[in-house]
């Protein structure tokens, strides 16, 4: 390991001072992971992709199954993933993500399989391709960066963008009598039974981007240990889009972004946290799967309301 | 020899299985066979019908429009399927819920009261295999033997305990298509 | 591989265990009864799919119903997905994955799987899609159609590509084309479809149910893991378009060997044959019926098959059509395969259409009726300049 002095992809407020779960050899400030090619990405400054790229590869390499891990490409502005990402990788019509994921793993179960998608792509075009592949508890990993905007097409509304905000198609700012509300992906899928882990990430700044790792390193080991979807929400900047300096794009992450989409994790079945909404189970599946995860009808209605999240 | 047969009549009538059964007969006895029901809505109640040519080569059409035979079970059938019935073509005519003549005197009319034959056999579900009876009797394109075989090849392992009973019902028939006058 | 000059509705050569009419003691034929769909589905296996995916659509709900029950009695991957959309993005998923995959579904749910097949095209990934044909445009209906041939071989998804498709017209065939269907899906690295109809998959017949297993090639693109090696990307994006031009050309040059090399039709009764009649699948079988009761009447009449429908087998028809004096195309839509048929002529001899709409299968006789309309207004053995108004029949056909 070397102490090559490199920048990260973004100027950040304050030093990083490593990770809470960082092994003892954190006196490393930074390195680009072996997964992350020296290729410089396509991302405007200040855009955090290129911040979540950064913590999938080290999570990788902490874990050592790169060598059999397969990315699920997304359209959107990380199409261009698997240019950043050493891994074998496919790409997936827009919103097709999950399904496509669901085919790699059903065919490569002993494979680490894990899709990467924007909000445009989970939130919209895919909802019905990410519900259902939660209702199958599909073992694969999501991980959905969600920075409120489409921001490849030019910055328009998207399911997430929060109440009032201006767009390139909500000009006036979203209203939510004619275009909605915001679409709180990871709560609803949290209520799922075949979701094994769901949490929500943030990169404003290092002490969350060192929580957001963990959730994604939870997320993997959750896969490996086969019990059901994992997905981690990451909370991210789109300055271009929000017509904002990247300084001032991490500031709105955490005084409004971070308001409206609470950080923290939801479920993690494994150690009891969070609640699956009562599933109409009628027996439970006879291989397992996620109906045994499932708290069937006796559940009482109140434990089953909306997920909050817990301390993460 | 090509023999094209339609089977018609209320769903619940057992009609598509009584086409497989011949299907199935004509196959034991090493010949080509098409068997083609009509699905959809229609299998779900109301009328439904299926169509079964026999052959001793390749079949072409899978469409009947000379049937050798058309089996009819309720008064709808009748009506819809006895212009389609060829020249000294065979109609058999379920005559316990058609009363009406078939109003073609270029093709043989074999009536047999086959709900009621059925009900005499065991149950009225078994009307259709009264009536393929009915027309291996008359015209024997098949052997018999072939279908009592068939009947063990279609219920064998589903319903073992109806092979008798529609063995019965179908000799029945089989019975009353040897002996029925020419109307 | 073999070219399938089988006649129309040829059934394999079976062994007859016992002579006709012995009864119950006979020892059994060597044959079950299978519906097409269900022949379909088993043939699959044989040959060795590894993944499935579909959605419920009549008429092909057998087919899904089939691999339900089979594919994890052979430890294979089944999904049923929640739309076609995700059904052949699954497919797409599996297949980069390096899995034999087979999807099905009827005309609506094709519409949908058109998105999964252009990327599918643009990725260079071998899958099986069966398209058990219904009545259209719309919901339409659940009778037997031919009226996604334009579709098929034209259309679908959006891009420069093009799909193998071919066209059964037996449960038989059916069988061996699933076969042939992935030994181009993995050769040419191309989706390839099997256009059926619903009647091809809802009748029953017999078939020998020795299927053909298929050995299963390897391949330097598909993703396992990179272990040892370089990663490898599945993708149909190519942002510069000089690139994605040179993906283009490795497409168009993939299209022309196929289209030398995998044509297929079969022909009956072309000898001297006065009016051609084209069809394919269950018209072809409703034209084979037609064609010989015509014969038996005195007129001269003969069966084109094409098997391939793309590539179509062009050169074939016109010399099969040259000494005609019509040629009749018999499908199950409003003029779809027609215009083929007039392309491959291209104005040498008059082209007739004769077809029928929305789940309506024509008749022998009306199919024999067309061709005689077509020999009475053509005339003999007059040459026809290219470019003269060739007769037609009125919208619809004779009926």
């Amino acid at each position: 390991m070397t102490m090559k002095p490199e920048v990260g992809p973004l100027p950040l407020r304050r030093p990083a001072t490593g990770t809470p779960d960082a092994p003892a050899a954190a006196r490393t400030i930074y390195r680009r992971p072996i997964l992350l090619s020296a290729q410089p990405t396509s991302y405007c400054p200040g855009c955090g992709h290129g911040i979540v790229h950064r913590l999938i590869a080290e999570v990788l390499e902490e874990l050592g199954v790169a060598d059999r891990t397969i990315l699920v490409g997304s359209v959107g502005c990380a199409v261009f993933a698997y240019d950043y990402l050493r891994l074998d990788a496919v790409e997936s019509p827009h919103g097709r993500a999950a399904a496509v994921a669901t085919g790699v793993k059903r065919y490569r179960p002993d494979r680490v399989v894990f899709t990467y998608q924007g909000d445009g792509d989970l939130a919209a075009i895919g909802t019905a391709e990410i519900v259902h592949a939660a209702a199958r508890g599909e073992r694969i990993t999501v991980i959905f960066v969600n920075n409120g905007i489409y921001g490849m097409t030019g910055g328009q509304m998207a399911p997430t963008t929060l109440a009032g905000q201006k767009t390139t198609s909500s000009p006036l700012g979203r209203d939510t009598r004619t275009q909605g509300y915001p679409l709180p992906v990871t709560e609803l899928l949290s209520l799922l039974p075949g979701v094994a882990y769901a949490a929500r990430g943030c990169i404003a700044e290092p002490g969350l981007i060192g929580k957001t790792k963990a959730m994604i390193r939870r997320a993997f080991d959750v896969q490996l240990e086969d019990t059901g979807l994992s997905i981690v929400e990451v909370l991210s900047t789109c300055p271009v889009g929000w017509g904002m300096t990247p300084t001032e794009s991490m500031q709105r992450l955490e005084s409004e972004v971070m308001g409206a989409y609470p950080v923290g994790l939801f479920v993690d079945r494994a150690k009891g946290v969070g609640q699956a909404m009562p599933a109409p189970v009628g027996r439970a599946s006879p291989a397992g799967g996620c109906a045994a995860a499932a708290p069937g009808p006796g559940v009482p209605a109140k434990e089953a309301g909306p997920a909050r999240p817990a301390e993460a | 020899m090509e023999r094209s047969t339609i089977f018609a009549g209320f769903g619940g009538q057992g009609i598509l299985f009584a086409g497989r059964v011949l299907a199935e007969a004509a196959m034991v006895e090493g010949r080509e066979v098409l068997w083609i029901p009509s699905y959809g809505p229609e299998m779900r109640g109301g009328t439904a019908s299926c169509t079964v040519i026999v052959a001793d080569r390749q079949i072409g059409s899978p469409i009947v429009d000379r049937a050798d035979h058309a089996v009819v079970l309720n008064p709808p059938s009748m009506a819809r399927y006895t212009p389609l019935v060829a020249a000294e073509g065979l109609l058999v005519v379920n005559t316990t819920l058609i009363e009406a003549e078939p109003g073609r005197d270029d093709i043989e009319v074999l009536s047999v009261p086959c709900t009621a034959l059925a009900r005499r056999a065991g149950d009225d579900k078994l009307v259709s295999v009264v009536a393929l009876g009915a027309l291996v009797g008359r015209r024997r394109f098949v052997e018999p033997g072939s279908i009592h075989a068939a009947f063990t090849r279609v219920l064998g392992s589903k319903r073992p305990d109806m092979i008798a009973l529609d063995i019965a019902a179908f000799d029945a028939g089989y019975e009353a298509g040897l002996e029925e006058v020419i109307a | 591989m073999a070219v399938l000059d089988r006649p129309a509705g040829a059934g394999r050569p079976h062994v007859v265990a016992s002579p006709p009419g012995t009864g119950v003691e006979a020892p059994l034929p060597d044959r079950v009864l299978m519906k097409g769909n269900e022949a379909i589905a088993e043939a699959a296996i044989a040959a060795g799919c590894d993944a499935y995916f579909g959605y419920p659509i009549t008429p092909q709900a057998e087919l899904l119903e089939w691999m339900a029950r089979r594919m994890p009695e052979e430890g294979r991957a089944f999904v049923q997905a929640e739309s076609e959309l995700a059904a052949i993005n699954m497919a797409l998923g599996a297949a980069a994955a390096g899995a034999r995959v087979l999807v099905s579904s009827s005309s609506p749910g094709i519409s949908l799987m058109a998105e999964g097949m252009s990327y599918m095209a643009g990725s260079r990934l071998p899958v099986v899609l069966v398209n058990v044909m219904r009545g259209g445009p719309g919901l339409g209906s659940i009778g037997a159609s031919q009226a996604d041939y334009l579709q098929a071989t034209k259309g679908h998804g959006h891009g420069d590509y093009r799909v193998p498709v071919l066209a059964p017209s037996s449960i038989a065939e059916a069988i061996e084309l699933v076969g042939d269907a992935f030994v181009l899906a993995e050769r040419y690295r191309t989706p390839v479809m099997i256009l059926a109809d619903g009647i091809l998959g809802q009748a029953m017949e017999p078939v020998v149910p020795r299927f053909r297993s298929i050995p299963k090639p390897t391949a330097d693109w598909i993703l396992e893991g990179a272990a040892g090696r370089d990663p490898r990307v599945v993708r149909s994006l190519h942002i510069r378009p000089d690139e994605l031009e040179e993906a283009n050309e490795v497409l168009q040059a993939t299209y022309a060997e196929i289209t030398a090399k995998e044509r297929r039709w079969a022909g009956e009764s072309l000898d001297g044959a006065e009016v051609v009649v084209v069809a394919y699948g269950t018209a072809a079988r409703v034209a084979r019926t037609a064609v010989e009761r015509a014969r038996e009447d005195g007129l001269r009449a003969g069966l084109f098959r094409p098997i391939t429908l793309w590539p179509f087998p062009a050169p074939a028809l016109r010399e099969a059509a040259a000494g005609a004096r019509a040629v009749l195309a018999v499908e199950l839509s409003a003029g779809q395969l027609v215009e083929d048929v007039r392309l491959a002529i291209e104005g040498t001899v008059p082209v007739f259409h004769h077809g029928r709409t929305g789940g309506m299968v024509p008749s022998p006789d009306e199919v024999v009726a067309a061709m005689r309309k077509a020999w009475a207004v053509t005339p003999g053995k007059a040459p026809t300049r290219p470019g003269t108004v060739t007769p037609e029949t009125a919208p619809g056909g004779v009926r």
